[in-house]
């Protein structure tokens, strides 16, 4: 199935495509610890993809060679159908993909808004020079690009902490002010990592709701990784579970829960 | 009733369209919307009702329908309402917090055959309850994110219907449809809060929005060119009147915030120069205020204190006309320049020229707090059923204590038990399919029981609230009873949270009081006083010498009122727990159940009067899973400083 796949529509009316990133064969190695052995899975076109495992699975290693942060020792990825070379990070993310991070990663003194304006770094082209300058194009790039910010903004509903520093935030938030940079990147492929990690019942719906907003409003791929099993179950359209570095499980949230290798690693035993 | 002075403009239309005429270029709506202030002048909100109205037509709207609107504070939605005029409908604003079985009742019982909806939020309230709903025809939603997998036979975006509207020419239509509006057509149905039974639709004709915007816009010499912000409920008559009825008949432009929780970034952008707030809303700015002043070095701390004293003591004088000398005219000048002027700013009340708040009372120090910023903050006194409007203080004459004279054109009535009636332009048609209460409430005359107790005072001519009507009582001795008016004087304190106060039949009052853990906790803290629980610390001896100071103050005051210095308190008791819904002893939304609590504590009572200065009490608990528990206490029952002075010339 690998290079030719049938789009389909959902349940719930959104179309997914043909294969955006495919991973082929991936094995990384730590020196002697096989972090990720021989694993192979793609993510679709506007999918929400999971990737679920217990503590020590490998998951963050694999987010991390999809945002191509390491370089697996074997195996291929492909992206919108060509072989992805060893990449730096910025090169990866001027691809179009962009990730959020396990331990919030902004910038603590910065607003909100500037924060989120970073994000749209790789979307302008004039120099230092001329920015310092504030003269030209790059007068005309920054409205522009504080325009698509405010529509993320909006769309996030943080109008009221647009000029807070994120320092001054509570957690919840600054989650979705991170969401919000990866978004303001214009992603094909978002990564969050842990995107509920830490957060009430009322924080984890919301964020769950913006989840499956930003999917059906822009039609964004998102890959995560997550430890609620509940809100991977709900969200995701397939699943890719890990155990050992190992992939013992791929599929619908329904198939996955119903495979015995899974129940035990993760779910726990089954009980007759 | 006279002939109307608003010569020949009978309807919210005919208004637009002078509006149009008059300020056409001048901005009549703004929104804040992805940061920037969005806005629409007199004819382009024009042209956006023109073709909304068009695009309800051809939805198939028959004259006289019924149209609900529910969302939060946006211009679209007051042009709905005025859209749905144009198409010879009738408004129905919905409260946009109302629970979905509240909605299924207004819409059920007003029929409403369209509803437009400000988000998903509201859409999916009115997916839950459609096949309750018969009459229910389409659906049309303002922002439609979230929305695009939903089925649309019977639903369509505000953009899309605007649209349809556009292509079908439905002008000669709507002129027709305009052109009809008469004086006694029905204008608005608003439904109250209902926090007895059944919400009732209140229906007000055009006379009624027309007449009363008119006079209550003299009365402050609204104009266009004046700012509102629209941050109140849209189903609440107070923002009908001010964003679409005043804003009508002025010209002024109508702001709206960007959501609910900019609401106070947003008020200090755009600086509005008529403002209304509630009690609650000014209550927050203060504490935030004093708050941060806490917090603040030494030398602001000073500065801010030295100043607000100057404020306190001249600003209120030089609001009011007085005179004041050049000395005293040259310090206010200072303190405006080094904190007052700052702090208005940060606040976003620079520029307000009126400010109004009504609801409930407003504690002396929060009113004086803003009237010594300079901010001419006036209260009235007003209900749905007569188009707002029933008293309102004149600039120069405002106090805590009242709500003001008679808004022109209306007049006042007091009954035999103290009860306020009125009759104005602004008396409400009718509750819709309901004349069983019509009747009951509104006589022949067009006289409205507002149920609540008052008088004029004499000399002023003002009224004052004491009470709601069926709480006021006689005391043994015949002097009136009404226990609310001492609670509250009593509440103003930020010690004390509750205060029940009894007296009917009796031959002096006596009072129940509860702490605010917040404030007396925090206050303990500050001194040193160790507690180890709410009933520890109720007791302590310093909290009742406090208290028993407070209650001191409020006999004082309440003396200096002849009608009312019977309700002074001469014996009080600290409770040993907080009075709680759990408990049944207060309404869900925190107002005290009278009778359960007189009930519940009949030994208390007892105590209190009796001559015992101290009594053992057991008190059954619910804890909030379900569970009942007994707390057991010993409560000191105190003697208050009476006023005696007033005492004697009472009796």
């Amino acid at each position: 199935m690998k290079d030719t796949v049938e789009p389909y529509i959902t349940d719930d009316g959104r179309t997914i495509g043909g294969v955006l990133m495919d991973m082929r064969n991936i094995t990384l190695r730590f020196g002697g610890v096989e972090a990720i052995k021989d694993i192979s899975f793609d993510i679709r076109e506007g999918e929400i993809r999971a990737i679920i495992g217990p503590n020590g699975a490998g998951k963050s290693s694999m987010l991390n060679v999809i945002s191509g942060f390491y370089n697996p020792q074997e195996g291929e990825v492909w992206f919108r159908g060509e072989k992805r070379p060893p990449m730096k990070p910025y090169q990866v993310a001027r691809l179009g993909i962009a990730r959020t991070f396990q331990n919030i990663a902004l910038f603590e003194g910065m607003t909100v808004l500037d924060n989120i304006m970073t994000g749209r770094l790789t979307h302008m082209k004039s120099g230092m020079f001329w920015q310092a300058l504030w003269v030209g194009r790059a007068e005309a790039e920054e409205v522009e690009n504080r325009a698509r910010v405010e529509r993320i903004i909006d769309f996030l509903e943080i109008q009221a902490i647009r000029k807070t520093p994120v320092g001054r935030l509570p957690y919840g938030l600054k989650k979705r002010v991170e969401l919000a940079r990866a978004l303001a990147a214009d992603p094909k492929l978002l990564l969050l990592d842990e995107p509920m990690a830490g957060m009430n019942v009322e924080e984890k719906e919301d964020m769950s709701r913006f989840i499956l907003d930003v999917n059906d409003e822009f039609g964004t791929t998102i890959a995560l990784i997550e430890h609620d099993m509940g809100v991977v179950m709900d969200l995701s359209d397939r699943v890719v579970v890990m155990d050992y570095g190992r992939k013992i499980g791929d599929g619908t949230p329904d198939e996955v829960r119903g495979n015995q290798e899974v129940i035990d690693a993760y779910l726990g035993v089954a009980h007759d | 009733m006279n002939a109307p002075a608003s010569g020949g403009l009978n309807s919210i239309p005919a208004l637009l369209a002078r509006n149009v005429a008059q300020h056409g270029n001048k901005p009549a709506y703004r929104e804040k919307e992805f940061g920037i202030w969005q806005s629409w002048t007199w004819s382009e909100a024009a042209a956006e009702i023109d073709a909304l109205a068009a695009g309800f037509l051809t939805l198939g709207a028959n004259a006289g329908d019924h149209i609900a609107i529910t969302g939060r504070n946006r211009p679209a939605l007051y042009w709905a309402m005025v859209a749905a005029q144009k198409a010879g409908c009738v408004p129905v604003p919905l409260y946009a917090d109302a629970a979905a079985e509240e909605i299924a009742y207004a819409l059920d019982h007003c029929g409403a055959r369209f509803v437009v909806a400000g988000d998903q939020e509201q859409v999916d309230k009115i997916a839950d309850i459609r096949d309750q709903l018969h009459e229910l025809d389409h659906v049309i939603y303002l922002d439609g994110r979230g929305l695009r997998k939903y089925d649309h036979t019977h639903m369509t975006s505000y953009a899309d219907l605007q649209e349809a509207g556009r292509k079908a020419d439905q002008t000669a239509e709507i002129e027709k449809r305009t052109a009809a509006l008469g004086p006694d057509d029905k204008c608005v149905m608003l439904y109250t809060s209902g926090t007895t039974g059944r919400p009732k639709g209140v229906v007000l004709s055009n006379t009624n929005v027309i007449e009363t915007s008119r006079n209550s816009a003299e009365f402050d010499h609204l104009k266009a060119g004046d700012e509102v912000l629209a941050y109140l409920p849209m189903a609440w008559v107070g923002d009908f009147i001010f964003s679409i009825g005043q804003a009508m008949w002025t010209g002024f432009c109508v702001n709206c915030p960007e959501s609910a929780e900019t609401m106070h970034t947003d008020l200090r952008e755009i600086g509005p120069t008529y403002f209304f707030a509630p009690p609650r809303v000014f209550e927050q700015q203060l504490t935030n205020v004093m708050i941060r002043m806490e917090d603040a070095g030494r030398f602001k701390k000073w500065l801010f204190d030295k100043y607000m004293k100057v404020g306190r003591e001249i600003g209120p004088r030089i609001l009011d006309g007085e005179k004041v000398s050049g000395m005293e005219w040259l310090q206010y000048r200072l303190a405006d320049w080094l904190v007052i002027g700052p702090l208005k700013n940060t606040l976003g009340l620079s520029r307000v020229r009126v400010g109004y708040t009504a609801g409930e009372a407003i504690g002396p120090e929060i009113f004086d707090f803003y009237r010594a910023l300079g901010i001419n903050l006036k209260q009235l006194y007003g209900q749905t059923e007569a188009t707002v409007f029933i008293t309102q203080q004149p600039d120069g004459e405002v106090r805590s204590d009242t709500v003001g004279v008679p808004s022109p054109g209306v007049e006042l009535k007091i009954a035999e038990n103290g009860e306020v009636f009125y009759r104005s332009p602004g008396v409400f048609v009718e509750y819709y399919k309901n004349p069983e209460s019509t009747a009951s409430t509104k006589d022949a005359e067009g006289w409205v029981a507002t149920g609540d107790a008052g008088f004029i005072e004499e000399g002023t001519g003002h009224l004052r609230i004491i009470d709601r009507a069926k709480d006021v009582g006689k005391m043994a001795s015949g002097a009136l009873f009404a226990p609310k008016y001492v609670e509250n004087k009593l509440k103003f304190y930020p010690d004390i949270l509750e205060a029940v106060v009894f007296g009917a039949d009796r031959d002096y009052c006596t009072a129940f009081i509860n702490i605010d853990l917040t404030a007396v906790g925090n206050w303990a803290e500050r001194n040193n006083i160790a507690y180890s629980s709410y009933q520890e610390l109720s007791q302590h001896p310093r909290v009742l010498e406090t208290i028993r100071a407070h209650v001191a103050e409020v006999n004082k005051s309440v003396a200096a009122d002849e009608m009312l210095a019977g309700c002074q308190v001469h014996r009080f008791l600290v409770l040993h727990k907080e009075l709680d819904a759990d408990d049944g002893e207060m309404t869900r939304t925190r107002k005290v159940r009278r009778r359960i609590v007189e009930e519940k504590f009949d030994d208390l009572i007892a105590a209190l009067y009796g001559g015992k200065s101290e009594i053992y009490t057991e008190t059954e608990v619910t804890y909030e899973d379900g569970r009942k528990g007994k707390i057991t206490a010993t409560l000191a029952i105190c003697d208050a400083v009476v006023d005696a002075s007033a005492q004697v010339a009472a009796e």
